[in-house]
């Protein structure tokens, strides 16, 4: 190693001189680039602001207590793509002043579940597990009382915003 | 410091890499180095910066057409940092150019090609061949009207090469078109086949530069060499770091073009390629009917062949730079040829008759707008509605945010209000709108379309539109015509309008709508020359 620091020519000062920029300046690139690049990669991109609300009905349409399914499309922004998906609700009007829109899973497996019509229960196929007219949990494995979408009303059209976990059993 | 010390000897006993990176920085170089031969690191580093910011926008690109215009888009306007990786990209790819022909002019000027770095050089020709080829292929990659019309005439020019024409055309997947096959095949060697060939050719080129040492100048014999490190290697990053400031400020500050999404159809559009091969394009011109060929195969194989020669035709001994002006002139006359070529290019660029430059990198929602709407933004700005109210995003103001849904009445509601507000609202401290009912109806209109979604989107809508909007709402065009599917269907809807008729037709025939349609029931119309360019422009960017 010392046949190195012999063969060096410059002398001390200039040598160190010449050291600071190298670093320094490498050091100022690296750091320019490192920045954005990590930004770039990071950061979650500025989502162009699809409305959260989806017009999913009409209100008037609702029998009291008759749950029914409706279909409505709402779009999916992924990355580039914007995408209009089907999606489904089971709308349940309880009373004049409350209507709820539950999500169209079985909150044990996802399994698809359905309206009962001769026992008044919302009824899902894979492991039987019901649920009540208000989404709680009647019987069956499932963990939880059903999804529910946010709602509001405007016009008279149901509007439906995200899914919602129900957590409380009494909820 | 000693765990240190035995960990590096460690490493260098087992991979001989200390050993190899001191031989690499301590390699002698003659007496005569200097400045002048920073070029090539900075090449290299370039190469890496593509390399770098290319592998990044990989990461959000995809390579499909259609898709791949939409993921720029998205990449310049919502990924953070989306517009800066772009533009180090693009004016990186430029700078290149550059910096390999410095480089270049350089060796060429002192001869540094002479025997025995005849081989250094021909690597170094093929470098620059390389370079180009990034150029043509990453040109098709966004896949708008700028990409697709350069790379039909790109490809036309290689189908006329005698003998391969046509296999050439059908190697580039295209055969009369530019399509999905060309972009895919663009796109292979962009990403998959230039990058490992470029890195084999530079540690081919690199290799050889080292086993015949730096070209040493006249006189070197007698003065002691040099070490790399840390003399050359400060004055290679000080270049280096010059080169990177430029091309950082560059990919900020200047607008990297995205155009609209490619459309075949379009026969308006003058296709141009890169700045960099502005001279071959015009070499082309000089040649008309069977002599084309020379032009555009001929001549650029002719000029490939006699750089990769040059070392085998001056043969002379090693001379001092000053002395050799020969090789000076040569370079001169090749400068000369080559700006003037491209002056000439540039020059004689028929301008786009109007300035009509939509920057599709930003939200384009107004397009969608009708007249009256759009037409609304031009009394939004003119009242400067924005110095109370905020609009979508900002620090609340004085006045509700215009984005809101709080405001939305019905348009009877919006035009009273504007005449008296306090009168509406009470207690309302904003002043009445001094404007007709016509007018305050587009304003109404405007206000209406607005929502948090689409605030950005409609405000960017460039001025020469806006302005044409309000010719045209003044003129009453929509008593007659439908855009955006608003008016009235009694003469033919202008969306389209580009496709189907020129700028000089449609200004004649606002003139004189006689001449050209006869028996049409259009009135003429006296516009000024500036009314007539923003209505026309209006007109023309009509979506389909």
């Amino acid at each position: 190693m010392e046949s190195f620091a012999e063969s060096e020519t410059s002398p001390p000062t200039r040598r160190r001189f010449y050291l600071t920029f190298i670093y320094g300046l490498w050091g100022a690139i690296s750091a320019a680039l490192a920045a954005p690049a990590l930004l770039y990669l990071f950061l979650p991109p500025k989502t162009r602001a699809e409305s959260d609300w989806v017009e999913a009905g009409d209100v008037s349409s609702l029998q009291p207590k008759t749950p029914v399914e409706w279909v409505f499309r709402k779009n999916r922004v992924d990355g580039w793509k914007v995408s209009s998906e089907k999606q489904t609700a089971w709308v349940v009007k309880l009373s004049d002043q409350q209507l709820v829109a539950f999500g169209p899973q079985c909150t044990h497996l996802g399994c698809a579940y359905h309206w009962e019509e001769r026992s008044s229960e919302f009824l899902c196929p894979c492991h039987s597990s019901v649920f009540s007219l208000d989404g709680s949990v009647l019987s069956g494995p499932a963990p939880r009382p059903l999804d529910r979408y946010m709602t509001k009303i405007e016009n008279g059209k149901l509007l439906l915003g995200g899914l919602v976990e129900v957590r409380d059993q009494k909820s | 410091m000693k765990w240190k010390e035995r960990a590096q000897i460690w490493l260098d006993h087992r991979t001989g890499i200390e050993t190899a990176v001191r031989n690499f920085l301590y390699e002698q170089i003659p007496a005569s180095s200097g400045w002048h031969q920073v070029f090539g690191s900075v090449a290299l580093f370039l190469f890496l910066l593509q390399v770098f910011t290319g592998a990044l926008l990989a990461f959000n690109y995809a390579p499909t057409p259609g898709d791949a215009y939409n993921s720029l888009r998205y990449i310049m306007a919502e990924v953070t940092g989306g517009r800066l990786m772009r533009g180090l990209h693009h004016w990186g790819a430029s700078m290149m150019i550059v910096v390999v022909v410095l480089h270049m002019t350089q060796v060429f000027l002192y001869g540094a090609y002479k025997k025995p770095r005849e081989a250094t050089w021909i690597a170094g020709v093929f470098l620059l061949l390389l370079t180009l080829a990034y150029g043509l292929t990453g040109y098709l990659l966004p896949w708008d009207n700028r990409a697709y019309w350069g790379t039909v005439v790109t490809t036309q020019i290689a189908a006329q090469a005698p003998l391969v024409g046509p296999y050439l055309l059908r190697l580039l997947g295209s055969q009369g078109d530019v399509g999905v096959v060309t972009f895919a095949r663009f796109y292979g060697l962009h990403v998959l086949l230039l990058p490992p060939a470029t890195v084999l050719l530079i540690v081919l080129h690199v290799y050889l530069v080292r086993k015949h040492g730096v070209a040493p100048a006249p006189g070197d014999d007698a003065r002691p060499p040099k070490k790399f490190f840390p003399e050359q290697a400060f004055r290679d990053t000080v270049a280096i770091f010059i080169a990177f400031v430029i091309l950082f400020v560059m990919a900020v500050a200047v607008r990297v073009p995205l155009e609209q999404l490619a459309d075949p159809t379009d026969t308006t559009y003058i296709p141009r390629p890169e700045w960099y091969f502005l001279f071959l394009f015009q070499t082309l011109k000089l040649f008309s009917g069977p002599f084309e060929v020379v032009g555009s195969v001929v001549l650029p194989t002719l000029a490939i062949l006699l750089l990769v020669l040059v070392p085998f035709i001056d043969r002379g001994k090693m001379r001092k730079v000053t002395q050799r002006t020969f090789a000076a002139a040569v370079m001169c006359l090749a400068a000369i040829g080559w700006t003037s070529l491209t002056v000439t290019a540039i020059v004689t660029t028929p301008k786009p008759a109007l300035a009509a430059q939509i920057d599709f990198s930003q939200p384009t929602g107004w397009l969608e707008l009708s007249p009256i709407e759009m037409a609304g933004i031009g009394y939004f700005r003119q009242e400067n509605c924005t110095s109370c109210h905020t609009v979508g995003d900002g620090k609340p103001k004085i006045g509700p945010d215009l984005a809101g849904s709080a405001i939305h009445k019905t348009g009877a509601w919006m035009i009273q209000h504007f005449k008296r507000p306090s009168a509406m609202v009470p207690g309302s401290a904003m002043p009445p709108i001094q404007l007709s009912d016509a007018q305050l109806n587009t304003l109404a209109a405007f206000l209406l379309k607005l929502n948090p979604q689409n605030a950005v989107a409609l405000q960017s809508a460039p001025e020469f539109a806006v302005e044409g909007a309000l010719i045209y709402q003044k003129s009453q065009c929509g008593s007659c015509h439908l855009v955006n599917g608003v008016g009235v269907k009694l003469g033919p809807p202008l969306n389209g309008l580009k496709r189907r008729r020129t700028e000089p037709w449609v200004e004649q025939h606002f003139r004189d709508p006689q001449s050209l349609s006869p028996g049409s029931i259009m009135p003429p119309y006296r516009f000024t020359p500036s009314e007539m360019q923003k209505l026309v422009s209006y007109l023309f960017v009509l979506p389909e």
